[in-house]
């Protein structure tokens, strides 16, 4: 399943979009329960069918519109799952085996509906870049157009229902996708995170330590969902967000400035060692391939654009990889195809 | 320092995150840290709502009776089954914990108000309503600088974009 998915990169790795240098996709999730119906996770069987198939029912008649699929999670392969996964449409908890889920997916691939996730609908809408705003705005047109057939759990007190009181209110999660290399290397990034989160937003990633440069990729999102606005709670991430790029910019010119040929030497040996290694496990290709974005963002590295870069983010993980090449592979040999790949990738991105 | 997970191997993966201005770190061998999901940088690590089940437990201390025995006429959810998973069990157990939910929603989002849309309103589009905001603000500037010129220009994208066809 997913073959036409696997030779496109999904909207969100375009490398388009504002901000794309630093900001890699925004998006949106609203979480919406149907009314009567026991949530979930404490749903009967026949209650989550009942739910799945109200939902295709839903979906198909809105085809001419929508034009997306329902896939029956117990329908696919662990590849298939995990592939889902790597491209951040569900979360892994969504693809363990769990009476009535299913996944809606539009062709663009920038909407996808959980059914039957922790909350009956989990609609997302994800945006290439800087772009929370139009994230919102699709994911609210979806909103208003289901909530005109189905009647929704609403509480005049509490807003939007939801299986779990962190997400009641709006239901509303926005966040962005966020690589801060720079802010990692000044070690500027923990005193960063932390004026963030005392702005009531959620920081989530991983970074190597000391000066290594890892991932270096950041979740941001709003912590709270009730007691805003849905524009109030945009509004505030894009600002937190605006700052942030600002402080990456500057942090990337203090670089520049005062360790210039460390900073390249840097960079450029990521960039070596991806252009010719014959063996590369995946958290060190994401660590090579954070530095070498850091050196496309720059304008250090100008023989290699940012949607070969993100093309490789996606394309080196262990499903995609498999899926790309059409073979299971073990481990140790998926380590061998990864370096061919990315060597391949880059070598033809140079010419 | 040793892997939390498995207590074996060397820690060599390093994960932080901090939600509610606590700062939780995970420090994990290389094969725990993949078990979790960590290879992948587009996963998030753990799921907010880890904490909430402290936050009912913090009540006094010790755990009140008739507070545990309070249980949803619909889906037959009990306050003690609640605090366990933290996941409530339809929408009817907002209304019978209703007390209990409002202290705990200000614990969690600062209010139990809801101001947001609602399913009988419709909600305008943001972006073209932060356009008309920064327009709005950049002709506020304009008149001050009397700038009469620059205003007239922004009046008439204002007016533009508050065409009914272009909304
Ligand atoms: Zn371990
Ligand atoms: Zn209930």
């Amino acid at each position: 399943m997913f073959e036409d998915m696997i030779n496109r990169s999904t909207v969100w790795l375009k490398g388009s979009g504002a901000e794309a240098e630093i900001v890699l996709s925004s998006r949106v999730r609203l979480a919406r329960n149907i009314s009567g119906v026991n949530f979930p996770p404490n749903a009967s069987e026949e209650e989550l069918e009942q739910v799945l198939s109200t939902a295709v029912d839903l979906f198909n008649a809105e085809k001419p519109n929508l034009r997306g699929k329902v896939v029956f999670v117990k329908d696919l392969s662990d590849v298939d799952r995990s592939f889902l996964v790597e491209r951040h449409l569900v979360s892994p908890e969504f693809m363990q085996n769990f009476p009535g889920r299913g996944l809606y997916i539009n062709k663009n691939e920038n909407i996808c509906v959980m059914i039957n996730e922790e909350d009956h609908l989990r609609m997302q809408a994800i945006s290439s870049g800087l772009a929370i705003e139009d994230a919102f705005d699709e994911a609210n047109k979806l909103d208003e157009l289901i909530s005109g057939k189905i009647e929704f759990d609403f509480d005049s007190d509490f807003g939007y229902l939801t299986s779990c009181p962190t997400n009641v209110g709006t239901g509303l999660r926005a966040s962005v996708l966020i690589h801060l290399p720079g802010l990692v290397l000044t070690r500027d990034i923990d005193n960063v995170i932390s004026k963030i989160t005392k702005l009531g937003l959620a920081v989530r990633g991983f970074y190597g330590e000391g000066t290594d440069i890892s991932g270096n990729l950041f979740q941001i999102s709003n912590q709270t969902t009730l007691g805003r606005s849905e524009e109030d709670i945009v509004e505030s991430l894009q600002q937190v967000t605006d700052q942030l790029i600002e402080y990456e910019n500057g942090a990337r010119d203090r670089l520049y400035h005062d360790a210039r040929d460390q900073l390249e030497d840097k960079i450029w040996r990521a960039y070596g060692v991806l252009l010719h290694a014959r063996v590369l496990e995946s958290d060190e290709v994401m660590n090579l391939l954070s530095a070498v974005r850091l050196g496309c963002g720059m304008g250090i590295i100008k023989d290699v654009s940012l949607t070969t870069i993100n093309e490789l983010l996606l394309l080196s993980q262990p499903a995609h990889l498999q899926k790309f090449l059409n073979k299971e592979m073990s481990a140790e040999d998926r380590d061998i195809s990864r370096a061919d790949l990315v060597r391949d990738k880059l070598s033809k991105a140079a010419k | 320092m040793l892997c939390q997970d498995c207590n074996k191997n060397e820690a060599t993966r390093h994960f932080t995150q901090i939600v509610n201005n606590e700062s939780v770190e995970l420090h994990l061998c290389k094969s725990c840290a993949e078990k979790r999901g960590f290879h992948n940088p587009f996963k998030i690590p753990f799921p907010l709502a880890e904490f909430l089940t402290g936050m009912i437990k913090e009540k006094g201390g010790h755990t009140d009776k008739a507070l545990e025995s309070l249980k949803c006429p619909n889906c037959g959810l009990t306050f003690a089954q609640f605090s366990k998973i933290g996941r409530l069990g339809c929408g009817s157990c907002y209304t019978a914990f209703r007390t209990q939910m409002k202290d705990l929603l200000r614990k969690i989002h600062g209010s139990y108000e809801h101001h947001g849309k609602t399913p009988s309103t419709t909600l305008k589009d943001l972006k073209p309503l932060r356009e008309e905001r920064k327009l709005r603000e950049e002709l506020r500037q304009a008149i001050e600088k009397e700038d009469f010129e620059a205003a007239a220009k922004i009046r008439d994208k204002l007016k533009e974009l508050l065409e009914p066809a272009n909304r």
